[in-house]
């Protein structure tokens, strides 16, 4: 089989995937983008051959397949980075809700204590999550 | 002693699987600061801290999990803010602060929005030595020139919080690992707001040993500065000056 070939359909696999994630609501629009960045380049480079080779003497590289190699390291690079920012924006929301749910208990608990309501059932802490610490 | 009686007054103790020393602490409480509101806020506990607590007649906060004394803080700076306190005065809930210093805290309010209860100053046999202690001397160093006064015992968890420090830690109370301590203060000293210290005497936790291990010392030490240098660069104008000054 011919490499380019091989190379052409992977990415015109991952293209159709991501497409498809996006469509049945599985991936947000803005985690799939780089994936897409990512086939739309492959498949550039894998129609234009020589385009990688022009690229890498732009840049002073003297094996091409090193700038595909640095890419893919920095690409995968930029995509953990994100992550890692998403999941700290939603460890800082999920801090926000805890908080919000403690002071709407204790203020139910005040109001039932008030009006003599029988008293709700105690919060049972979660164990698997309880461990976490910030620490 | 009049002024701390003038002020409304909430302690909050940050627990977090505290069971064992609880009580003690609450009934201390109960005894030597008769009048003052008290919030336990139970840090996402798997033991009976939420139970005792409301045995002992206080107001509970019970977080669905576990988020750090941060976290904990915040919440009860929230509550405060939204039940018109005009003090906070944190104690921890392992009984190595003790309630009758608290008024001499809340007496320091008069003078600055946070004050500090001092592990070294003056009084109390308070010993660590070792990365931790020099952790300790650096960060103690770095935060006096910042807040131009002499701060000792900058990751001391005792202290009192006036209204203008409630209403910024009520939205920006640190969440990160010693941002409760060294952050927070980095970021009231930026946010126009005055620190003291006053000497606090120390006691053994009533359950569990602080660790003095030499290379938790040194994590903690690089942790430490790492906190430290990150909240010192960055911008100032994620604070809510303006909200605090009004």
């Amino acid at each position: 089989m011919n490499g380019h070939l091989f190379a052409l359909s992977c990415a015109l696999i991952t293209l159709v995937f991501m497409v498809e994630l996006l469509r049945r609501r599985r991936l947000r629009e803005k985690y799939v983008v780089l994936w897409i960045a990512v086939a739309v380049v492959v498949l550039v480079s894998a129609v234009f051959p020589h385009l990688l080779e022009q690229l890498s003497a732009l840049v002073g590289i003297t094996v091409p397949v090193n700038l595909l190699f640095f890419a893919g390291l920095l690409l995968l690079l930029v995509v953990c980075v994100q992550l890692s920012a998403e999941v700290s924006t939603l460890e800082h929301e999920s801090q926000t809700l805890a908080e919000e749910t403690a002071l709407l208990r204790n203020r139910v608990e005040r109001l039932e204590r008030a009006s003599g309501a029988a008293p709700g059932p105690p919060l049972v802490a979660d164990p698997d999550v309880s461990r976490r610490s910030t620490t | 002693m009049a002024s701390p009686l003038d002020r409304r007054v909430l302690v909050v103790l940050p627990a977090w699987n505290e069971a064992e020393s609880l009580p003690t602490v609450l009934t201390e409480i109960r005894t030597h600061l008769p009048g003052v509101s008290v919030l336990v806020v139970n840090d996402g506990s798997s033991d009976e801290t939420s139970a005792l607590a409301r045995r002992h007649d206080v107001e509970v906060l019970d977080l669905p999990f576990n988020l750090g004394v941060g976290g904990a803080m915040r919440a009860g700076f929230r509550y405060a803010l939204a039940e018109g306190f005009d003090a906070v005065v944190q104690v921890d809930a392992d009984g190595q602060h003790d309630p009758r210093d608290v008024p001499s805290l809340v007496e320091g309010l008069d003078r600055s929005d946070i004050v500090i209860g001092a592990r070294f100053a003056e009084r109390g046999e308070y010993e660590v030595r070792g990365p931790r202690r020099w952790a300790m001397r650096v960060l103690a160093d770095v935060l006096s020139r910042l807040a131009r006064t002499p701060l000792t015992d900058t990751t001391s968890g005792f202290r009192a919080s006036g209204p203008r420090a409630i209403r910024l830690f009520a939205v920006h109370y640190p969440a990160e690992y010693l941002g409760d301590t060294i952050e927070s203060l980095v970021l009231a000293v930026r946010g126009g707001l005055t620190v003291e210290q006053v000497g606090v005497a120390m006691r053994a936790r009533s359950a569990g040993r602080p660790s003095q291990h030499p290379a938790k010392a040194a994590v903690y030490l690089l942790r430490a500065c790492l906190a430290l240098g990150i909240s010192l660069t960055r911008r100032s104008q994620m604070l809510v000056t303006a909200e605090v000054a009004a």
